[in-house]
């Protein structure tokens, strides 16, 4: 290598931080972003990387495990076992109707069986990462096409594994390696019965890790209250499961999906994610950028009318076939055009089982080459197509937002002039928003859950589907007349950009902002919110006047110690946030300890001081 | 036979040694209802349609109230203000409350020589009771003398214990029609039916 490791990490560092800004300015989302940055300081741009693009790649690959552990996190068990009808069904309908289309497509093409049914398994594959990362970005995971997206991923990361296994036995071609599966990994030369309860094992082996060994060993290492420990163990502990799964021929993802299962309800969840969150966000970054980088433009000039027509035509049959599943599983219109485009590339284990099969004699060079370069095409055109697809298609079915909407219906701009604007109508907005119209008070609502979209719709109700923080879509709800924005959006980031937003834009407008925690009011006091309304606050302390009540308290008294607790905290809390700045660098979990005690020091004195003021110090002159 | 209602406004009761007292001898009587408003309303958020129901249900109403600021708590004007209301409780339709009799039982800092010309709060305690006694005349009720307890700082447990056997001889007498209209009217407090 004639450059030196510092100067590529400059180059790929440099095209993340100058694209993925542009890349998010215009719209496009990040993902577009490494991927062009890739296709820039790649061979066919600047020339900064040359091949070696591909070892990246693969090394990269490192963050969708990553990333499937930290997905694991967010999925506790419960709601997995709920979800076993999709993945099984969806995810498998999926990866089999493809499979088989495709196969039988090829073998029209002449292809031989064989080979055509390799061709099917691979293309039947979609991108983790760029799909997760996609839906993530937009907020759309816990939707009905974020979850069913999510169902058929994680059937896919299984189907590797059977996958894996059966290639050896399709290979018509003089293979290059032995012939068994697992590619060459420890227990390949294993019987199969052998194989399987190796297999087994492992899968156990985490799942009781996760469950018994994992809790003391992250509590030890949270002792030591040294922050870069516990983010060593944390990668430890998802490169050991890599290592592992590897040597038993198993998908490294898999298994760390399954020890965040596992995890997903243990205290150190937060922070686990939090640990592992920067890396992976860098891995994946990378990786967008190496496949970027890898697309062999030679070849594609070479027979641009095959690429492009593979491309356009594999993606338009993956689609085809996901908007049918998806009908039949009952993901509704505008959902269901998000979940069928944006799972309709080839992914990235598509590299993985391509690079494979050339080493069992499965596919021919030739081929694997042109595959590689349709498949890196196709994940690059995702982001386009699910951006025509925002832009276009959902336009159709909710009404949506953005300048198009305008340039159609100017009148429908003028009519909007409630005097309230709700962003965000999830189980907190929509408290909010039937208040208000209980009390005759019209609300403009935005939201970015299609299917909410259309029932609230349906409900006559002043709907706009899209993302809030856009400035067009707030002018078209009105913001410019409205008097105030009730900022109810789950998501805390989300949030803070629609302060930005409103603050450049609409510096008249009052906001009344929902907050998760304390450290996310700080933030927001940060951003110069008057209003601010932590979301289990006011719940918790209700149910600590009941509790006062059921051990015998009174029931006017519990609730006025309940509202001197109310504005003691509100008034710590703006005291805390300004003391807060100064000490930003302060280790993160020793300062909340620490604050929470400075808190808790106060609430004793405020309860005190309560019950030495006015009738309840029980003075003498009150009753007369 | 009479039903006797108990209106009780004591926003701390927890630290109240007279009224915890009174209230435990006036639930043992047999035939008195006990509406605690403070914890039944701990925000003041009255049920207005509940009270008025109590009301017409029971012929004896008592507010029993420490005497706050020469008054009662402000619950209690709280309730006057919402439940009694025009054409129900007063006013050319307003019968619902005719005939019913009323009356304050309260506790009171100051000893019985405070409440005279010559002390130092100046009026009789039915002289600051005036609202109360002109509110139950616009609606039509009938109102009594008050139960008085004083000098609740310093008060004896043998002296508090005889005022609390007093106040549930009082209800026990008013629950089985045993008060004599005749010795009424010669009283200034309701204590003094039953000496001891």
């Amino acid at each position: 290598m004639q450059q030196s490791f510092f100067f590529q990490a400059m180059i790929y560092l440099a095209a993340a931080v100058v694209m993925v800004p542009i890349a998010k300015r215009l719209g496009l989302g990040s993902v577009l972003g490494y991927l062009v940055a890739g296709v820039i300081i790649g061979p066919a741009g600047l020339k900064f990387i040359g091949m070696e693009g591909q070892d990246i790649m693969h090394f990269a690959e490192f963050g969708v495990v990553m990333m499937l552990f930290v997905i694991g996190l967010e999925l506790e068990p419960s709601r997995l076992w709920r979800m076993r009808k999709s993945i099984a069904g969806l995810g498998g309908l999926q990866v089999g109707v493809t499979t088989v289309l495709v196969a039988g497509i090829a073998m029209l093409f002449g292809i031989s069986w064989k080979e055509a049914l390799a061709l099917g398994m691979i293309i039947a594959m979609s991108s983790t990462a760029i799909v997760m990362q996609t839906l993530a970005e937009k907020g759309w995971l816990k939707t009905v096409a974020g979850q069913s997206s999510f169902s058929v991923l994680l059937f896919q990361d299984l189907a590797i594994i059977p996958m894996l296994a059966l290639f050896p036995l399709l290979a018509d071609h003089a293979g290059i390696a032995d012939g068994h599966g697992g590619g060459g990994s420890l227990v390949s030369a294993l019987p199969a019965w052998q194989q399987t309860i190796v297999v087994l094992l492992s899968v156990s082996a985490i799942v009781l890790t996760g469950k018994y060994l994992l809790r003391p060993v992250f509590r030890m290492m949270a002792r030591t209250a040294l922050r870069e420990m516990f983010t060593a163990t944390a990668l430890l502990l998802v490169v050991g499961i890599a290592v592992l799964m590897t040597s038993v021929g198993l998908s490294p993802a898999l298994g760390a999906f399954v020890a965040g299962v596992v995890l997903a309800n243990s205290e150190y969840r937060h922070e686990l994610e939090s640990s592992i969150d920067p890396f992976k966000g860098l891995l994946l970054g990378l990786f967008f950028i190496s496949v970027g980088s890898s697309i062999d433009f030679a070849l594609v000039t070479s027979k641009p009318l095959l690429i492009i027509g593979l491309v356009g035509g594999l993606m338009l049959l993956k689609m085809g076939i996901l908007f049918v599943l998806g009908k039949i599983f009952e993901v509704r219109n505008a959902q269901n055009f998000i979940f069928s485009i944006g799972l309709s590339q080839i992914g990235e284990f598509a590299f993985v089982l391509l690079s494979f099969s050339v080493q069992q004699g499965v596919l021919g060079k030739e081929v694997s080459d042109t595959m590689t370069a349709v498949v890196a095409i196709s994940m690059a055109m995702t982001p386009l197509a699910m951006m025509f697809n925002e832009k276009f298609i959902l336009t159709r079915f909710c009404l949506v937002s953005a300048g198009l909407q305008t340039a159609q219906r100017p009148s429908d701009v003028e009519e909007e002039d409630n005097p309230v604007i709700i962003a965000g109508y999830g189980h907190f907005g929509n408290i909010v928003g039937r208040f208000l119209r209980a009390n005759g008070v019209e609300a403009t609502v935005l939201d970015n859950d299609s299917d909410n979209v259309d029932f609230l719709r349906r409900m006559g109700l002043k709907v706009y589907y899209g993302d809030a923080t856009r400035y067009e879509l707030l002018d078209i709800a009105g913001a410019g007349r409205a008097q105030m924005i009730i900022i109810a959006i789950s998501d805390e980031e989300k949030r803070l950009e629609l302060i930005e937003t409103v603050k450049k834009h609409f510096p008249n407008l009052h906001m009344l902002v929902r907050s998760t925690n304390r450290n996310d009011a700080y933030d927001l006091m940060n951003a110069g919110m008057m209003h601010i309304y932590r979301e289990t606050f006011d719940t918790s302390l209700r149910l600590g006047v009941d509790a006062l009540k059921l051990l015998g308290h009174r029931a006017h008294e519990a609730t006025r110690m309940a509202k001197t607790f109310f504005i003691h905290d509100e008034r710590t809390l703006k005291h805390l946030s300004s003391i807060r700045n100064d000490e930003e660098y302060i280790n993160a979990a020793r300062q909340h300890i620490e604050e929470l005690e400075v808190i808790m020091q106060a609430d004793r004195e405020a309860v005190h001081l309560n019950a030495l003021a006015g009738w309840d110090r029980k003075a003498e002159a009150e009753t007369a | 036979m009479a039903k006797v209602l108990i209106q009780f406004a004591h926003p701390t009761l927890s630290k109240s040694n007279v009224q915890k007292t009174l209230e435990k001898y006036a639930r043992e009587v047999k035939g008195v209802t006990f509406n605690d408003l403070y914890e039944h309303y701990p925000d003041l958020f009255i049920d207005v349609k509940r009270e008025q129901q109590l009301l017409a249900k029971h012929d004896i109403i008592i507010f029993q109230h420490p005497f706050y600021w020469y008054s009662s708590p402000p619950i209690l004007k709280q309730w006057q203000d919402l439940v009694l209301e025009y054409n129900w409780a007063y006013g050319p339709k307003g019968h619902a409350l005719k005939g019913k009799k009323i009356f304050n039982a309260v506790s009171c800092g100051g000893g019985r020589d405070a409440y005279t010309p010559a002390g130092y709060n100046r009026f009789s305690v039915g002289q600051y009771l005036l609202p109360f006694n002109q509110t139950a005349y616009l609606c039509r009720m009938d109102y009594l003398p008050p139960f008085v307890v004083h000098e609740t700082y310093t008060i004896e447990d043998y002296t508090l214990n005889a005022c609390g056997e007093q106040y549930a001889e009082l209800l026990d007498a008013l629950v089985n029609d045993r008060i004599d209209p005749a010795e009424l009217a010669g009283v200034e407090y309701l204590n003094e039916l039953f000496p001891h």
